[in-house]
């Protein structure tokens, strides 16, 4: 060992750029669950603690499957980045707080299990985790996830809720809708996430601010289904900010449709990605028979995402050679 | 480059500091290839005595440029020494005198184009921006087909001053190296391009252009300045130090249409292409060199080097170079002898600690890192950063969530996320279609990566393995 003594130990070595951005998967996560928690609030204020036990319950599910399975599977354990909590909190939020609990942990095992780590965990997933939880919970148990809705009541307990229909049931069968305002700030029956437009346009507002986000696919999305039900409704502007009010729209174009994983990454494929995602939602309202669309059009669309993205690759720089002259021309001058 | 690349913390903190001449070092370790192309042969022997400025090797292929020696003293040996990058090369080491003697020289007598072209190879200029082309080739190839001479001051990796300082300090220098240049290679005008964080430069430089060519016509690009209403340098210090004496002009220099161009201070600006286009909104098509589409790309100091060497003919044995990092305790730039080593440099401007924990050989973005201080100065190093602990240690690299920020970021607008996988699968089918080729390694994907993902290095990887398939 002496002579290694009067060996000076060796500097780092590695492959530049040898400075990087100070984010990190983690942060872009924690910034996502900090832009869900205005709706997680008006989730609590208008439909009681029941919601916030389902959030609770719905991430830790969630957190725990992914633990759980990365033990299992002795992969290096990845809890830390906060996905599963995302993940956890968006299933929350497209479930009624009325939902049986028992209920939770499969719409969980669904997300995090088959959906994300079967298929090789975070950045993998071919669909939303959040959504198709949802979805498979929607088949499954059609009457508890979309039968039963409480008017919203801040401080009542389910059992003392009254039972009404969603605004888009309501619309399907022609009955007097809420208004507009009341739809706005979420008094309605609905998703425990969904309803209140304010605190998801705030988190979305957050989320384009911190640049996790770009408002590409919210702005293309939620303009799409404007200009269809527009074009549906002869240019009734009620409907419109109706439709834009009603279901899971908000939520699903600021917080489900722009997951990373599940969408296109360049420039021109998340508009494509964002106006599909958009058509699909109106024709599934106007001419379904579903009252709701908004999950399935980003489960279609997350489905087509890897072909847009293929279709839209980026003219390289320089690439184009026939044009270019023309700017030789107008230097000159 | 519009909305592509990346924006950086600029950390230019020499750049109110003049520079620092070292004339003399104890020994320097001259490589025989500072260059792109063929290696030079040592032309002297072990034990000779030799002059600053001497000729110590040359090669007779096309693409080279001569090596002078940049001190005086004895060749101690020729040996072949192994540069951080991996490569054993060649190496002529001069142990010095203690004086400072140089050969004498003359300005060189130009009459032709091809004189001026020959005086630029005897000189051993090669690119000092950090690619290291033999100039008088570079030159060559432009004569006749180019309209317009970009000097590129942008020096937009993070830390590096030594372009900025020359501007500041040798503005009339640059003036005559352009002066030069369009005179022999028939260029009608010039461009200085120079980012919006060097503003007394800016300035100055105009000022400068103005007193130069009073009979040329001044025109300045639209700038982010003419709003600011500032017409002087704004720290003081600037002004004081940056007023050189005036000069005797070279009266047989013609006066060149030169302007300024204002870039915004994005990285990677100062990258050719991005360079080219900020300035004249030209596209170089892939594959193919600036001179496609007219224009000739020069590095300032290049410039500054070749107004110098058409007053003087005192060959490239110096450059100047900022040496900075956490791990530096007097942070500044230094013109040194080609070929001085680190440790050398290191003890004149003074270490924190006993040793840093990475040693880089030019920016934090492009650079490459050595492992210990034995790496010696090249033609082509603009920078020595000695970084703290804390500055060297990256975050652990983990999976890629598709965030897309490469792909944004990428200044040739290609897909670093989907380079990164084709190569991990080898898959060389994929990455000629995503066209690795027209990676440039500026490093804007791995900088932006939330999840630390290795992408420049894997494509760098990739660039080779496609290479390397393709020659099979």
């Amino acid at each position: 060992m002496e002579p290694l003594q009067d060996q000076e130990p060796l500097a780092i070595v590695s492959a530049s750029p040898h400075i990087r951005t100070a984010r990190t998967t983690r942060g872009i996560m924690l910034d996502v669950c900090v832009a869900l928690v205005p709706a997680l609030l008006a989730a609590v204020w208008w439909f009681g603690t029941r919601a916030l036990m389902v959030t609770v319950l719905s991430v830790g599910c969630c957190v725990g499957f992914e633990a759980l399975l990365r033990l299992a599977r002795k992969r290096p354990q990845t809890v830390g980045d906060l996905s599963a909590v995302v993940t956890g909190l968006l299933l929350a939020f497209n479930l009624p707080a009325t939902l049986p609990l028992w209920m939770v942990p499969v719409g969980a095992l669904v997300a995090i299990v088959v959906v994300k780590q079967l298929f090789g965990g975070i950045g993998q997933n071919f669909v939303n985790p959040a959504l198709t939880g949802r979805i498979v919970l929607l088949l499954s148990f059609a009457t508890q996830m979309s039968g039963a809705w409480n008017l919203p009541n801040g401080h009542s307990w389910g059992a003392d809720a009254i039972a009404t229909a969603t605004p888009l049931q309501l619309a399907a069968t022609r009955a007097p809708m809420p208004g507009l305002l009341e739809m706005f700030v979420g008094h309605r029956a609905g998703s425990l996430g969904e309803t209140c437009a304010l605190a998801l346009l705030l988190g979305g507002a957050y989320l384009i601010t911190c640049k996790v986000i770009s408002p590409l696919i919210p702005a293309c999305f939620i303009g799409t289904v404007a200009i269809g039900s527009l074009l549906y409704s002869g240019f009734d502007f009620t409907f419109m900010l109706q439709q834009l009010l009603s279901g899971g729209l908000l939520l699903g174009a600021i917080f489900m449709a722009t997951d990373y994983a599940t969408s296109p990454v360049t420039r021109s494929g998340k508009v494509i990605f964002a106006v599909g995602c958009g058509l699909f939602t109106c024709l599934v309202r106007f001419w379904g028979n579903m009252p709701e669309g908004v999950s399935f059009a980003i489960l279609l669309m997350n489905l087509l995402s890897p072909l847009i993205e293929n279709c839209t690759a980026p003219n390289v720089f320089g690439e184009e050679k026939a044009k270019k002259p023309k700017g030789a021309k107008k230097n000159e001058a | 480059m519009s909305k592509s690349g990346i924006q950086i913390l600029h950390n230019k903190h020499t750049r109110a500091i003049k520079p620092v001449r070292i004339d003399h070092c104890q020994r320097v370790t001259l490589l025989m290839k500072q260059h792109i192309g063929a290696p030079c042969v040592p032309c002297v022997k072990v034990g000779a005595h030799v002059l600053a400025g001497q000729l110590v090797g040359d090669s007779d292929a096309p693409v080279s440029a001569p090596l002078h020696a940049s001190i005086s003293g004895t060749i101690k040996k020729i040996d072949v020494v192994r540069i951080p990058s991996g490569e054993d090369v060649q190496a002529v080491v001069i142990e010095s005198d203690g004086a400072i003697a140089y050969t004498e020289t003359a300005p060189p007598h130009v009459e032709s184009t091809e004189d001026f072209l020959q005086a630029v190879r005897r000189s051993g200029l090669v690119g000092l921006g950090g690619a290291g082309f033999p100039t008088h080739l570079k030159l060559r190839g432009a004569a006749g087909k180019v309209d317009t001479l970009l000097v590129n001051a942008a020096e937009c990796e993070p830390y590096i001053t030594v372009d900025h300082r020359e501007a500041l300090d040798n503005a009339e220098i640059i003036l005559e190296g352009i002066r030069h240049i369009c005179r022999w290679l028939q260029i009608p005008r010039a461009i200085i391009g120079i980012e919006n964080n060097k503003k007394d430069a800016y300035y100055l430089l105009q000022t400068r252009i103005s007193d130069f060519s009073a009979s040329a016509q001044l025109q300045t690009q639209i700038s982010d300045f003419s709003a600011s209403a500032q017409p002087q340098p704004q720290t003081s210090d600037f002004s004081a130090s940056a007023q050189p004496q005036p000069q005797t002009l070279d009266v047989r220099v013609p006066a060149v249409d030169i302007k300024l161009g204002v870039l915004p201070s994005r990285y990677p600006q100062g990258a050719e292409k991005m360079f080219i286009h900020s300035l004249t909104g030209r596209v170089v098509p892939l594959g193919q060199l600036p001179t496609a589409v007219g224009v000739l790309p020069m590095n300032v100091g290049s410039v500054a080097f070749l107004g110098r060497y058409m007053r003087t003919g005192r060959p490239m044995i110096s450059r100047s170079i900022t040496v900075d990092g956490g791990a530096v305790a007097h942070p500044m730039n230094v013109r040194v002898p080609v070929g001085i080593g680190l440790r050398e440099l290191c003890a004149f401007c003074g270490l924190h600690n006993v040793r840093p924990a990475k040693i880089i050989l030019g920016g934090p973005m492009m650079g490459g890192a050595s492992p210990d201080l034995d790496a010696v100065i090249s033609k082509c190093n603009n920078a020595v950063l000695l970084f703290s602990a804390a500055q060297a240690n990256l975050k652990p690299e983990s999976a890629c969530i598709r965030c897309g920020s490469c792909v944004a970021a990428c200044p040739m607008h290609l897909q670093p996320l989907k380079l990164e996988q084709a190569y991990l699968s080898k898959d060389t089918e994929a990455l000629k279609k995503l066209r690795a080729a027209a990676c440039m390694e500026c490093g804007c994907c791995s900088y932006t990566c939330p999840a630390s993902r290795e992408l420049v290095q894997r494509i760098r990887l990739g660039k080779r393995l496609l290479l390397s398939s393709q020659k099979k």
